[in-house]
């Protein structure tokens, strides 16, 4: 903006504003209301205004999810190479690594939740937003064809902005690769549970993700194949709030029910009990 | 085949020409008879995507394609050959009936990418990609897949889950289009013609990267210089590709189609890296790039912004 009063107005109220330490408070991108960032941890990082339910970390899930002590990790040592010598990836999944302590942007292993036994896939959206390159692509498949060699369910928390561009077609085949490991597990009459959380869109929504036997969504998570900027632009209007919501994907039937964090783990490990095998009729 | 000097960018241009035939051209000079089947029995028809049944030397094959126009006309019948979702779903619904009666489907990839608009997610555009790469995988009949023209991401992908795919020498399949490339990695949307070239994209890339299987030629100058010339080279690729495929059991043909998709990817493993993986070292090197270049202005609606 041409407008040089404005800009030194802005920058001189931004001085003068109290510091508030950055990790004080919580601003929730969904509805604006502001909590304590105490207040808001203890509520498991879960909007109290609009139960928005905010990103978290594979391993704060790995805690809400997993019996402690449980977890057993597969394949932690796979990291990305640079197959399209694209300039500065190897520097971002540095930072990532850096950033977040990971490796790559999602955890596989084997758990027990409530005492029952599963596979468990976690994504994490501050590794690269948990973009699907080579490694994210690998370490889903093998998690999918361990579950299917032992004969356990999966249970897959997702998020992802999709696929990984810098990895370009490698990246795209990743889709179609987690998608066979999905049906021969699932030709396996194996039980997978997704659950889409905060934001699960793109490549990934276009493959494992969409596949579950049971979808559960975190209430107010964004969900959707296109970004909201692509159709806003194809479209040349603006979208409703609530478009690409879970609550959007309940409604027009391609979620079969939102759970909200505190109810989680119990829902999952219910649903993974009503298919364990053997059961009988008790008369 | 001489080798094919076009930049990823000119092919791109050289796809994008009026003239170039679309799978509606090709059908009636690669296959002897043709009868069109519609909808996907849950929501509509999308003529982005047409299906059917055909013969060729004296066998029936199911056909899927997506739908370019020539002109502004038939591209708004076809939605630029961007499926919805119930397009997807037609051809889901073409290839389990393929299956059923054994025969052999033939898959057309010509689109910049799935449609992105309200009604597309509204009806699942995601699930209907998903899905159709899920059950393709275990479709218990050959398929083969021939990109024509603009291989479009996941919208590609969604007829792309095959036994053998060929690519016309100048059709291009990528993850996304240059310009959505260059938009989202550098913030700068007319990057377009630098992100092509960077983006190994051309069929030549994709042979190394074990996704093609097959370059097939053009006529000299491009498709449209001689449609008929070029599609006897499709025909006889599929010719080919069918002799191959119909000779092997359903679970050998399902094992090699798993393992097709199972060994692409590029990783380290605990400081190795895996055999099979694709090291840069057989890849071009970025030497013969070009400078940063001005953008050219183009045609691409947003349409092509397609993720």
């Amino acid at each position: 903006m041409e407008d040089g009063g404005k800009d030194k107005e802005e920058s001189a109220g931004k001085d003068s504003r109290a510091k508030i330490p950055k990790n004080l408070l919580f601003k929730c991108p969904r509805c604006g209301n502001v909590v304590f960032m105490e207040e808001f941890n203890a509520g498991l990082k879960v909007c109290p205004n609009c139960s928005y339910h905010s990103r978290i970390s594979c391993q704060e899930r790995l805690e809400l999810t997993a019996d402690r002590g449980s977890f057993v990790e597969y394949d932690a040592d796979l990291t990305s190479l640079n197959p399209l010598e694209f300039p500065g990836y190897e520097e971002k999944v540095a930072a990532a690594q850096a950033k977040t302590g990971l490796k790559e942007a999602v955890i596989t292993g084997e758990c027990t939740i409530r005492t029952r036994r599963c596979v468990i896939i976690i994504m994490d959206s501050r590794f690269m937003m948990a973009s699907m390159g080579s490694v994210v692509g690998e370490k889903v498949t093998r998690a999918f064809e361990r579950a299917t060699e032992k004969g356990l369910p999966v249970v897959a928390f997702t998020a992802s902005g999709g696929a990984r561009m810098q990895e370009g077609i490698i990246s795209l085949m990743q889709m179609a690769k987690t998608s066979a490991a999905v049906a021969r597990h699932s030709e396996a009459g194996l039980l997978y549970i997704t659950v889409l959380t905060d934001p699960t869109t793109g490549g990934v929504t276009a493959s494992f993700a969409s596949l579950g036997d049971i979808i559960i969504a975190e209430p107010k998570v964004l969900i959707g194949f296109a970004g909201r900027r692509v159709i806003e632009g194809t479209i040349h209007q603006r979208l409703p709030d609530d478009f690409q919501s879970a609550e959007f994907l309940l409604e027009h039937g391609f979620v079969d029910m939102i759970v909200s964090r505190v109810n989680m783990r119990k829902t999952v490990s219910k649903l993974l009990k009503a298919h364990l095998p053997g059961q009988k009729l008790d008369l | 085949m001489e080798e094919n000097k076009l930049t990823a960018w000119e092919r791109m241009e050289l796809i994008r020409h009026k003239g170039r035939p679309t799978v509606r051209d090709y059908i009636p000079m690669i296959f002897d008879e043709f009868y069109e089947l519609h909808g996907d029995r849950l929501f509509g028809d999308d003529a982005a995507i047409i299906g059917g049944i055909a013969r060729v030397h004296g066998i029936s094959v199911t056909v899927l394609g997506q739908v370019k126009g020539h002109n502004l006309e038939e591209n708004k019948k076809t939605n630029f050959s961007c499926p919805h979702p119930e397009g997807y779903r037609k051809a889901l619904r073409l290839a389990h009936q393929a299956e059923k009666f054994h025969r052999p489907v033939i898959c057309f990839i010509d689109t910049p990418g799935a449609f992105c608009g309200v009604a597309a997610e509204e009806r699942g555009q995601g699930e209907a990609i998903a899905r159709n790469l899920l059950e393709f995988s275990q479709l218990k009949t050959p398929v083969i897949s021939i990109v024509l023209g603009e291989g479009g991401s996941g919208g590609a992908l969604a007829l792309g889950v095959c036994d053998t795919l060929g690519m016309l020498e100048n059709s291009l399949y990528s993850v996304i289009s240059p310009r959505g490339f260059a938009s989202i990695l550098w913030k700068d949307a007319s990057r377009e013609k630098e992100a092509a070239e960077i983006m190994h994209m051309r069929a030549e890339d994709l042979v190394e990267y074990g996704v093609c299987d097959g370059i097939i030629p053009e006529a000299p100058g491009g498709a449209h210089m001689n449609p008929q010339l070029t599609a006897g080279n499709i025909a006889d690729f599929i010719l080919d590709a069918l002799k191959n495929l119909t000779q092997k059991s359903v679970a050998n043909l399902l094992e090699a189609r798993y393992n097709k998709f199972r060994k692409i990817g590029v990783f380290e493993e605990g400081g190795q890296i895996p055999p099979g993986s694709v090291l840069d070292d057989t890849l071009p090197g970025m030497d013969d790039l070009p400078e940063d270049g001005v953008s050219v202005s183009t045609e691409e609606t947003d349409l092509n912004q397609v993720l």
